[in-house]
């Protein structure tokens, strides 16, 4: 038992308080269900709230570090327990409350920086990260290396005072929102091409980078081209050792498939009541026998998918190793996803058709959306290739 | 309750798990095959299986047993799975103590658990009449009055049945052939007059046999459960047995599945380890997966049924219909990987292919849970 453990009463506690706090300083606005694009906070300079609900539940959580639960108090979280944290969770899930802010700051540079970040690197970024006043993107993809991504080429050059950078980044998730970026540069250009790689901070606002966006077969543009010229980057922005930043870049792919992972296991409306409503009952089964065979098998690998998403955390909270877990919740559940939208098209029939290129919520979007589930964040196919080798041993080719 | 084993169920765990691999591997169930053996498993490793706690897992310490519990018999049935183990537990350990459990008189359970748990008394359960699994569709009747029943009727898949000392025989009192009311559970000595039974060898070299009842004199003493309201015991003695069965398959799926590995990581062919090749690789990672969700499944049933969840049915369909489907590839896989050699006879892996089949068939199978478990959540 590991002596951060609080005892029953304690959590009690701390339930019946979080309670009482959420349900006096959650604005009912921050209460309803999400239903566009603008309801999600991300924050940033440019960032406009929606309403003035939207800011003060921002400012009140960030106050008390609670857009990040878990992370050390000196960097401005919440320095909660796991436990302590998980009752935050249900108590917000309870009230329905959205969360204060959703960023590439909390779900991904944040963890790299508490682990590889010097002080002065996570004093400097991590606050303005639980406060939402950075936003950040993430420059790892380029044009010619996508799942090799270990052959990137930006170059980072050394100059003396600082790192000269050029090249392109492409998928650069909301490249012409964000502020910062957190970077992987080449660094080495005779090492193996792992061993050459840096892992560098800097601010979008920089001389020398444009953004163009990328309309995607949805509609939507959520990513960028990125763009560098000749762009100076001061030399305490790397993070980690220089020529080391596979390593973070690797930790940080981690919880990015976890994040992605994590989308099998949202709670959506049972496949199966689309389905009673759209196709109608016959004897009290669904009167389209073959598609209630597929619907039927989808709902029960999604819940088999739910527990085995709920047994990996028991095992880690029980301190058990559960190797290469990340691949096999990113390739499941994505590949669940994309089965559940089809599916759910399929269940449409031409209803789902609809296509006004504004209502991103409408399931024609959303179905196209799925399919780069299993293309970011690594494909599917290099999912199965990591288990290959690092859960199941079996010799390289 | 966290989906992760305990202190106590390792350590059972490993346990049976050396025990099944020393006593019960497959060369046995090899031998029992070719010797053509009466009995189909060895009554002195019963014995001893019984001195485990195996005979006796689900039976109540009052009654002689272990008390483990359904995540007890889920344990052993995992290790059964992964050696092929040929035992009775299914039979007697599983389906005849959760139906004396549910609905034995007091002097039912006197007279019987004690006697299971020491391994002296073997139980089947006779109750599927037809060759897909259809639980209430029963035509046997039990007619007579004032007490005295006669028993007429056909019962197929019986497991074993040919050794069992009493068996437990569903027959309708009432109602139609198809309904789940008019069910009657009754206690039948399996020497009883009109009794004949005939062992049936199946593909998995597992026991099973046909029983016809001819007249045969039973009583209100020895009804097991409520009389026309047998479906509730029964019901509840099958998902235990589908539940368990899950987690044999699991066995298999993860035996075959390891076997498979080690042959893909030292057979060569082109110069190279065939597990070098993507198009193996793929799919083995793919199947890690997929048995990775019915270690979750199985698990979670378990404890549902421990903790007698209203809604542990719903999870025994996705528990039974995902193992079978998942030992079902991984078997087929196991044996298309090893090539030529996992069509013989000599090599081991065709005995997991057999018993994945045979083991999915009962009560029960991927369509047949997949349908209930559309049913049960209403579409």
């Amino acid at each position: 038992m590991s002596a951060q453990l609080k005892s029953v009463d304690q959590l009690e506690a701390f339930r019946r308080e979080t309670r009482a706090w959420l349900e006096a300083n959650c604005p009912a606005e921050m209460r309803q269900p999400i239903t566009e694009e603008g309801d999600v906070c991300w924050g940033g300079r440019r960032w406009k709230f929606k309403n003035d609900a939207q800011r003060v539940w921002l400012q009140r959580m960030a106050e008390r570090g609670w857009t990040v639960p878990e992370w050390p108090k000196e960097y401005g979280g919440g320095g909660l327990t796991k436990e302590e944290a998980r009752v935050l969770r249900e108590e917000m899930g309870r009230l329905a409350c959205r969360l204060p802010l959703t960023s590439f700051g909390i779900s991904m540079l944040g963890p790299a920086l508490l682990k590889y970040g010097n002080e002065q690197q996570k004093r400097e970024h991590l606050p303005k990260i639980v406060r939402g006043e950075i936003r950040w993107c993430q420059g790892y993809s380029e044009p010619g290396a996508g799942s090799d991504l270990a052959s990137l080429k930006t170059r980072a050059d050394d100059q003396g005072a600082h790192y000269v950078i050029n090249g392109s980044k492409i998928w650069t998730s909301y490249g012409d929102k964000a502020d910062w970026i957190f970077c992987l540069v080449r660094t080495d250009f005779t090492a193996k091409k792992q061993e050459g790689i840096s892992f560098l901070l800097f601010d979008m606002q920089s001389p020398g980078i444009s953004t163009r966006p990328i309309r995607l077969i949805s509609g939507y543009s959520p990513f960028t081209q990125t763009f560098f010229d000749n762009v100076q980057v001061p030399k305490e922005n790397l993070v980690g050792e220089l020529n080391k930043g596979w390593t973070i870049a690797k930790y940080l792919l981690t919880h990015e498939r976890n994040m992605i992972g994590g989308i099998g296991t949202q709670r959506q409306t049972p496949l199966s009541q689309l389905a009673i409503k759209s196709i109608g009952l016959a004897s009290g089964k669904l009167a389209e026998g073959t598609l209630r065979a597929d619907i039927a098998r989808f709902e029960m690998d999604a819940l088999a998918f739910a527990l085995t998403m709920g047994r990996v955390m028991d095992e880690a909270k029980a301190g058990n190793e559960t190797g290469a877990v990340s691949s096999m919740l990113k390739y499941y559940g994505t590949e669940l996803n994309k089965r559940r939208a089809e599916l759910a098209m399929s269940i449409a029939g031409t209803d789902g058709l609809k296509f006004d290129g504004q209502a991103q919520a409408d399931l024609a979007p959303v179905w196209l959306r799925t399919k780069a589930n299993s293309i970011e964040g690594g494909t599917s196919e290099v999912q199965l290739n990591i288990i290959a080798k690092n859960v199941l041993r079996l010799p390289g080719a | 309750m966290s989906l992760v084993l305990t202190e106590d169920q390792l350590m059972f765990r490993d346990a049976a798990k050396r025990f099944a691999a020393e006593r019960a591997p497959v060369a046995q169930l090899r031998k029992l095959r070719d010797q053509n053996d009466g009995v189909g498993f060895d009554r002195e490793v019963w014995k001893e299986m019984a001195q485990m706690g195996w005979a006796g897992v689900l039976v109540p310490e009052e009654h002689g047993g272990a008390g483990f519990g359904y995540v007890g018999a889920g344990l052993i049935a995992e290790e059964i799975g992964r050696n092929l183990s040929a035992t009775p537990v299914l039979s007697t350990a599983v389906l005849a103590v959760t139906a004396l459990l549910r609905g034995g008189s007091a002097a039912q359970k006197e007279a019987l658990l004690p006697a299971i748990a020491s391994g002296d008394l073997i139980a089947a359960l006779a109750s599927d009449e037809k060759n897909r699994h259809a639980p209430h569709s029963i035509a046997t009747r039990a007619a007579g009055g004032s007490g005295k029943f006669k028993l007429n009727g056909r019962k197929v898949y019986v497991l074993d049945g040919h050794v069992a000392d009493r068996l437990i025989v569903t027959a309708r009192t009432s109602g139609d052939v198809e309904s789940r009311d008019g069910i009657t559970l009754f206690l039948v000595d399996a020497k009883a007059s009109g009794v004949s039974i005939t062992r049936t060898p199946t593909v998995d070299t597992h026991n099973a046999a046909a029983v016809e009842l001819r007249d045969v004199t039973v009583s209100d003493s020895d009804v097991i459960g409520t009389f026309d309201k047998g479906a509730v015991v029964l019901d509840a003695v099958l998902d235990a047995g589908r539940a368990v069965l899950a987690a044999e398959l699991l066995g298999v799926a993860e035996e075959s599945f390891e076997r498979t590995l080690a042959y893909l990581r030292d057979r060569e062919q082109f110069g190279a380890k065939i597990g070098t090749f993507q198009a193996l690789q793929h799919r083995a990672a793919h199947l890690f997966c997929e048995i990775e969700l019915v270690r979750s499944v199985v698990l979670r049933t378990l404890q549902a049924l421990d903790a007698q969840e209203p809604t542990a049915s719903n999870l025994v369909c996705l528990a039974k219909g995902k193992a079978t489907d998942v030992a079902r590839i991984a078997t087929n896989e196991a044996v298309q990987m090893h090539g030529g050699i996992g069509m013989t006879d000599e090599f081991d892996i065709g005995f997991f292919m057999k018993r994945a089949r045979a083991a999915g068939e009962t009560f029960g199978d991927y369509y047949y849970h997949a349908d209930r478990f559309a049913q049960l959540a209403g579409y």
